[in-house]
């Protein structure tokens, strides 16, 4: 045991560690250290944010797509009372187009048997005109007999 | 290497072992069994026992401080290259390390310091990893490093300690450093007053004062010494508990030259010395730290008032 200057250079030493480790170690270390501490707990808050916010967003997600459903029903609904409405009405106005045409068609043929009756009956009295002479074989005063003829071919 | 041919004796060896590279101021003189002649009193390194005796207080472990300062300077550097990494972000393996140390400090200081001190934990940080790095010399191998300085100096007689911590100068100085920091802040904290009620006024207090003068010599004289076993305890429990250590790796040291398997067994034992050892220093470390906390706690607290006012 040689108790000698050893001691005096040895606490000198560590004074001076001491106050190194007080200036240049320790505090940038805990400051870190708090800091990532921080950091941790903050990134923890926002994470339990985040799964909350994400539970809200699928609630909302599940309601919209149940409201789009609601609707895109109703709108088929509608779409297809619409579609059995249009069937309807062209149904409707094709009958109404048909009746129509029958109709004038209808009339056309009337109109035309009209006209060839009216011809007919010329050419008949014509004809017993021409047959008449031929029978009797001579001239016949065509204004005493043309007035006959008329009557007959007016009862036909 | 020991007791063989004209090599050193055992006990030559395990001396050699335990002395100090010496340097102080000699007395005029012949010594070492006439090998060395100081011719005037000088600063010169000491060959032999009877020169480090005779050079007594003016001297100075070059050894010791080598190491001690050096274990230091790499403890701060280390230190101060991870506060220097030190960010909020991922540490890696080695920050990791260091930030696991800072924090079990951290905490054990927080368990026993109630108080505001911001030299405390720093103080606590250097004492712990310092006092560690100067104890982990010890499981290097005996031989090593002095036989390496024997080689370098081409002095077969150099003396070279690598243990820092077996030196009763190291851990005393860090025990009487750390009582007087005691002292300081103890004044510091309770005025001059304070403390020197403190230490007049304790253990015996009648309260009357022609009973207190004659209570007060009795109270200053138990008080000291309270205090005073508080540094030597310190420094006497680390150098005791790493100058037997070392002796141990010694001992063993010397089996290796007393045949094969007496080697072999002393391997083996030393191999499960080292192995038990790594406790020992780890915990020391810790002691040396944890008693300084607590010291330092004490030297703190300011006693309730009544006591000695009334």
């Amino acid at each position: 045991m040689n108790i000698n200057l050893t001691l005096i250079g040895q606490s000198i030493a560590f004074i001076f560690f001491v106050l190194f480790c007080m200036k240049f170690v320790w505090p940038p270390i805990v400051a870190a250290l708090a800091e990532r501490e921080k950091k941790i707990a903050d990134g923890l808050l926002a994470a339990e944010r985040a799964e909350k916010d994400l539970e809200l967003a699928k609630h909302k997600v599940s309601d919209q797509l149940r409201e789009a459903k609601e609707e895109s029903a109703k709108l088929i609904e509608q779409a297809n009372k619409r579609a059995q409405q249009i069937v309807e009405e062209a149904k409707q106005k094709a009958i109404e187009e048909a009746d129509r045409q029958k109709a004038a068609a209808e009339a056309e043929i009337a109109q035309q048997m009209n006209r060839a009756r009216e011809e007919l009956r010329g050419k008949v009295a014509t004809l017993a005109i021409a047959g008449a002479e031929r029978i009797l074989q001579s001239s016949v005063d065509q204004q005493a007999h043309g007035k006959l003829v008329d009557d007959l071919a007016a009862q036909l | 290497m020991a007791a063989e041919g004209n090599g050193p004796t055992t006990v030559e060896y395990i001396q050699h072992h335990l002395t100090n590279w010496t340097y102080g101021k000699l007395p005029a003189g012949t010594y070492c069994d006439g090998t060395s002649v100081q011719e005037t009193t000088g600063w010169t390194t000491a060959h032999c026992q009877e020169e480090i005796e005779a050079m007594g207080m003016m001297s100075i472990h070059v050894d010791s401080m080598l190491w001690s300062i050096g274990l230091g300077v790499v403890f701060v550097l280390l230190f101060r290259w991870a506060a220097s990494k030190a960010t909020s972000g991922i540490p890696n393996r080695f920050l990791g390390t260091v930030e696991m140390i800072i924090e079990f400090i951290d905490k054990t200081v927080r368990d026993g310091f109630k108080h505001r001190n911001p030299m405390i934990a720093p103080m606590a940080l250097t004492i712990f990893v310092w006092i560690f790095f100067m104890n982990l010399m010890d499981l290097l191998p005996v031989d090593w490093i002095p036989e390496l300085a024997v080689l370098v100096s081409g002095d077969p007689h150099f003396y070279f300690k690598i243990v820092p911590t077996t030196d009763p100068n190291i851990t005393l100085a860090m025990g009487f450093t750390v009582f007087f920091l005691m002292i300081g802040f103890s004044i510091m904290k309770k005025g001059a007053l304070g403390f020197l009620k403190e230490i007049t006024l304790h253990p015996f207090h009648s309260g009357k004062w022609y009973v207190d003068i004659f209570l007060v010599p009795i109270n200053f004289f138990l008080e000291s010494i309270t205090l005073l076993a508080r540094p030597i305890s310190l420094g006497l429990r680390l150098f005791g508990n790493l100058y037997a250590g070392e002796l141990i790796f010694i001992l063993i040291a010397t089996m290796y030259s007393a045949g094969l398997i007496i080697g072999i067994l002393g391997g083996v034992l030393q191999w499960g010395w080292a192995v038990f050892h790594i406790l020992v220093i780890t915990l020391q470390a810790f002691v040396f730290m944890v008693l300084t906390i607590v010291y330092m706690a004490m030297a703190h607290e300011v006693e309730e008032e009544d006591q000695f006012t009334h």
